[in-house]
């Protein structure tokens, strides 16, 4: 990738979770072998203008709409710092734990490729915005216990993107006839952030890209969207014979367009590397692509020696200052991050930790659940028709919680009616598709429509002896032993009564009854 | 004619300004077959400018500072619509979109284009011999260099085919061509005037200024291009002020410093040096108190500068790959050949020398000892003019420690040809404003500059002394004939 790689393997984690590591150690015939992985991920951060020029940043449109003379690199134009993209890669490197640079500079990478209009890209070298921070990961996988990881982040620097190259005749350069370029992407602010090798398992890089990116979301700096390249990770990784080895040689995969591509590469790479090391193959330092359709890694060019980049101080640009009045600004607009609010979620609303993780995945979600709880309905009952019934109404609807018709307030009323007795779990199941799609107050259409429960232990026991009298035999078979029949008779008072009995006091009732 | 009696006449109605290009063009026809100051001659729309200020006049509407004033413009100042190409095969058929800051504010204040001017190609060099349009001749002396790389607006105004003309100055290139042609050429504090659309060339030097025939009418182009523009962020964000206001104050109580080492010079022509004392003489005649100051690093200036601006050239010029615009090369089978090959055939030798210098400058393992290295002194160089400052409000020297040589002198000898820009460069690694203008003249009739520098920003100041200097001096009404000198 650039320089920082050479020193990359040689900054080792202070933190490593000794428990995760022995728990994520690969076994193989002749022993064990540590997996050493470290990731690179390149945000898109979301600007309505590109990061040196007010030129578009939308997606998806026809080649070679969104430039202009700065974007081509014509010659005597300039770049002047989109003030915005500053602060989000502040923001950002906060959320991340970093330290914020008060002063920093833009640096040019240079090298001759055709999608880079100036053959040299501006970023940041040896001074980058932040430094020296971390994230904690949790790390859940079907069968294992779910734990919770630091990882190092080295650092976060701005740069912008690059244009693309479409290969005619061919999707790869080799076999193509010709090669058109699309400057569209050229200039799009790109936050770098670069964890430390802390990895330890294909799951633990795709769980810290997630978590990356789930942060990136919630502070609207990015939409992360891997399948448009808005999200872009790296992975370098390498294996040993142990924590106290020198580390293996490093490979970098390429080329991964979701969380699952990132985890089965690391572990297909992972096996790779550790098979090629027991039969002595060698293990060059190279990159590799990932292959989604084979699920392997492929050898795209080995990486001997690094590129020189000639990186030198960007002239045109002048020092990156940001003051403590301006950053402390930007800190007190940061959101409630997702790890402290499933913290949160745990310690002041008891939900698991499940629930926590689930709830707080996006923003908007999170926020939706909590407008709920403030309006005074228990939490766990929220939780539970958000992630059943209305996440899926709204992820079938392809719809943002913001702009789901029943507000939080309704929801809550709805879980606090259900709470309070007046209507059964049943009745909401029931009316909640209409509130879903038309919003409005659930207790006005309880009311409305006579949908209340019965809660009053006379009008029970009347329609409980009705019901017994009706059905001798069935009373009968229960007195003589067949208790099991008390479930036909909840029912029968459920169908006579169209739900509305409340459960709880009609089991007793009956139970009452039925005993004679 | 001086832009403000310009200004007087077109008002009183005694010429217009259709006259007056008219009469430029003429002489354009007249003389550059033999100078070849200009590249392109924009006559059609000069005319019609013109013809636009007439009206303008004619219907009683104000008319602004440079109204009718016909210009000159450097070809690696973007000009929309108009080829600027650097004087390089690789911009040869570049017409850009968009014009540069200096040249809108120009064309805002109502002045005139009447073409663009030759220079080394891509302003690298120092006689106009670089450039892949042919050689500048000296108006003095045909057989004669007009310096560089500003060299074609450097001509045009001295042989009269414009008022004034813009340059750009990275190591001399303003001050050392208005040395060898006899005319005033101002380079302001870097960041004083905007980059926009000027071709760069080493970035953190560039800037442009005026060649104008009086300090007055360098005022006058000043106050135009000067100030802050939001498209250039090295671009100072400092207030302008007035440059004409303070050009009549006299120099009592003005303490002017000798660089010491640059009249030790051992390079420095006996006449020039001579011709610039008495440039200093006259300067305490008018009030002034001449002390000696001492900038140890100056004569690192040229090493200094040497690397650094190489080195940013070698990154500027990388866009010119044959991909979008430019140059490129036929018959190429594959991109690392067509990028090679446009770049090779593209560029002149001195534009590749300097790629290389620069490319090796930033290479690892070189850009500690070099690039790095050069930074450093850089600043030790800026710290020797701040000291300076702290005793004197002016420093002397000579503009080129020669006049104009023969053209091909330096030919094969790039070493001897960069040595011509050694008391120019110091100034613009320090960032500081700095004049020349004419002090007298050699025994071979070639005028001798004489540089003024004063701190960031004191531009004010450094054209107030020279104003005072040229009005008292009077060089001009003892010129020798010159070939193509009006």
């Amino acid at each position: 990738m650039d320089p920082y790689d050479l020193s990359f393997h040689r900054i080792m984690s202070k933190s490593v979770d000794r428990r995760s590591v022995m728990a994520a150690s690969a076994s193989s015939g002749q022993g064990t072998w540590e997996p050493v992985i470290g990731l690179e991920t390149h945000v898109q951060l979301g600007t309505n203008s590109k990061i040196f020029t007010s030129a578009s940043t939308t997606f998806g449109d026809d080649p070679n709409i969104h430039i202009d003379p700065v974007v081509c690199g014509l010659p005597g134009t300039l770049p002047v710092l989109n003030q915005k993209v500053l602060e989000y890669a502040v923001k950002a490197g906060m959320a991340l734990n970093l330290q914020i640079a008060e002063h920093s500079k833009f640096d040019r990478k240079q090298y001759f490729y055709p999608d880079l209009p100036k053959n040299y890209q501006i970023s940041q070298f040896d001074e980058p915005i932040a430094e020296e921070g971390w994230i904690d990961v949790e790390v859940a996988e079907k069968g294992k216990d779910t734990y919770t990881k630091r990882i190092g982040i080295e650092r976060l620097h701005m740069e912008e993107d690059a244009g693309k190259l479409v290969h005619a005749g061919s999707d790869r350069l080799a076999g193509s006839t010709h090669s058109l370029v699309d400057y569209n992407r050229a200039g799009v602010a790109l936050a770098e952030i670069v964890s430390k090798p802390d990895l330890r398992t294909g799951r633990e890089a795709a769980e810290y890209a997630s978590e990356i990116r789930r942060i990136m979301r919630y502070l609207g700096v990015s939409d992360g969207n891997m399948q448009e390249g808005s999200l872009r990770c790296d992975v370098n990784i390498s294996v040993r014979q142990g924590p106290d080895e020198p580390f293996g040689t490093k490979v970098e995969i390429k080329n991964m367009n979701s969380f699952s591509a990132i985890q089965k590469a690391c572990e297909y790479e992972i096996q790779r590397q550790i098979k090629a090391y027991e039969t002595g193959e060698p293990v060059v330092q190279e990159t590799r692509l990932w292959d989604e359709g084979k699920q392997i890694t492929k050898s795209m060019r080995s990486k001997e020696g690094s590129s020189d980049y000639r990186y030198f101080p960007d002239p045109d640009l002048g020092p990156i200052e940001v003051n403590e009045e301006r950053r402390e600004g930007w800190r007190a607009e940061l959101p409630e991050l997702p790890g402290a609010k499933r913290h949160r979620y745990a310690e002041e609303f008891g939900l698991s930790v499940y629930d926590a993780r689930v709830l707080t995945d996006e923003r908007s979600m999170a926020e939706y659940f909590e407008a709920a709880v403030a309006a005074g309905a228990e939490a766990k009952g929220v939780a539970n028709w958000i992630q059943g019934d209305i996440a899926a109404y709204v992820n079938a609807n392809r719809l943002g919680y913001s702009e789901l018709p029943l507000r939080p307030e309704q929801l809550a009323e709805m879980v606090k009616l259900i709470d309070g007795g007046k209507i059964s779990g049943k009745i909401a199941k029931e009316i909640l598709p209409e509130l879903l799609e038309k919003g409005g107050s659930p207790k006005a259409i309880v009311d409305e429509r006579g949908l209340g429960m019965i809660s009053d232990p006379a009008a029970i026991t009347t329609i409980v002896e009705e019901l017994l009298a009706a059905h001798p035999d069935e009373v009968e078979a229960f007195r003589g032993g067949k208790t099991k029949l008390q479930g036909f008779f909840v029912g029968q008072l459920m169908k006579k009564t169209g739900g509305k009995a409340d459960p709880k006091l009609a089991n007793q009732i009956l139970s009452q009854k039925l005993k004679g | 004619m001086a832009i403000a009696e310009w200004r007087q006449q077109l008002k009183l109605g005694e010429v217009s300004a259709r006259e007056l290009t008219d009469q430029h063009l003429e002489r354009i026809a007249a003389v550059d077959p033999k100078l070849h100051a200009y590249l392109d001659v924009t006559a059609d729309r000069a005319r019609a400018d013109a013809d636009r200020i007439d009206a303008a006049r004619t219907k009683g509407d104000d008319l602004p500072p440079l109204a009718g004033a016909p210009l000159a413009i450097k070809d690696n100042l973007c000009t929309k619509g108009i080829r600027t190409s650097c004087s390089s095969r690789m911009l040869e058929n570049f017409v850009p979109p968009y014009e540069s800051t200096v040249t809108e504010r120009l064309w805002q204040a109502g002045a005139v284009l009447l073409g663009k001017t030759n220079l080394d190609e891509f302003a690298m060099g120092s006689s106009t011999e670089t450039s892949a349009f042919g050689a500048t001749s000296n108006p003095w002396d045909l057989s004669r260099v007009p310096g560089g790389s500003s060299g074609g607006s450097a001509a045009a105004v001295a042989a009269g085919e414009c008022i004034a003309a813009l340059g750009s100055d990275t190591g001399g290139s303003i001050r050392q061509p208005a040395s060898f042609c006899g005319v005033v050429g101002l380079k302001p504090t870097y960041g004083r005037v905007s980059r926009w659309g000027l071709v760069a060339f080493a970035s953190s030097l560039d800037q442009v200024g005026p060649f104008t025939t009086s300090v007055a009418d360098a005022a006058e182009i000043l106050q135009v291009i000067a100030g802050h523009d939001p498209r250039d962020s090295t671009c100072l964000n400092a207030p302008v002020p007035d440059y004409c206001a303070s050009l009549d104050t006299p120099l009592d109580g003005l303490r002017v410093g000798l660089i010491r080492e640059c009249f030790d010079q051992e390079g420095l022509d006996p006449q020039v040096k001579a011709s610039v004392l008495a440039a200093a003489n006259q300067l305490e005649s008018l009030g002034a108190e001449l002390v000696e100051v001492s900038c140890p690093r100056f004569n690192d200036g040229i090493a200094t500068y040497y690397v650094i601006a190489p080195s940013e050239a070698s990154a500027n010029l990388a866009r010119y790959d044959g991909v979008k615009y430019g140059y490129r090369a036929e018959g190429a089978e594959s991109l690392a050949t067509m990028t090679a090959g446009s770049r090779a055939e593209g560029f002149g030798s001195e534009v590749q020398r300097r790629i290389l210098i620069g490319t090796y400058a930033l290479s690892a393992g070189y850009v500690d000892a070099y690039y790095k290295k050069a930074q450093q002194v850089r600043t030790l160089i800026r710290r020797d003019f701040d000291s300076g400052f702290k005793s004197v409000d002016v420093m002397l020297t000579p503009t080129s420690p020669t006049t104009a040589f023969e053209a091909g002198t330096h030919a094969d000898d790039p070493l001897a040809m960069y040595l011509a820009d050694l008391l120019t460069i110091p100034a613009n690694l320090a960032g500081l404003p700095a004049i020349s203008l004419p002090c007298g003249f050699d025994d071979a009739g070639l005028p001798i500059g004489v540089q003024l520098i004063t701190n960031v920003l004191e531009e004010s100041r450094l054209l107030q002394v020279a104003n005072q200097y040229e009005l008292a001096a009077n060089v001009m009404a003892s010129k020798p004939s010159g070939s193509l000198i009006p």
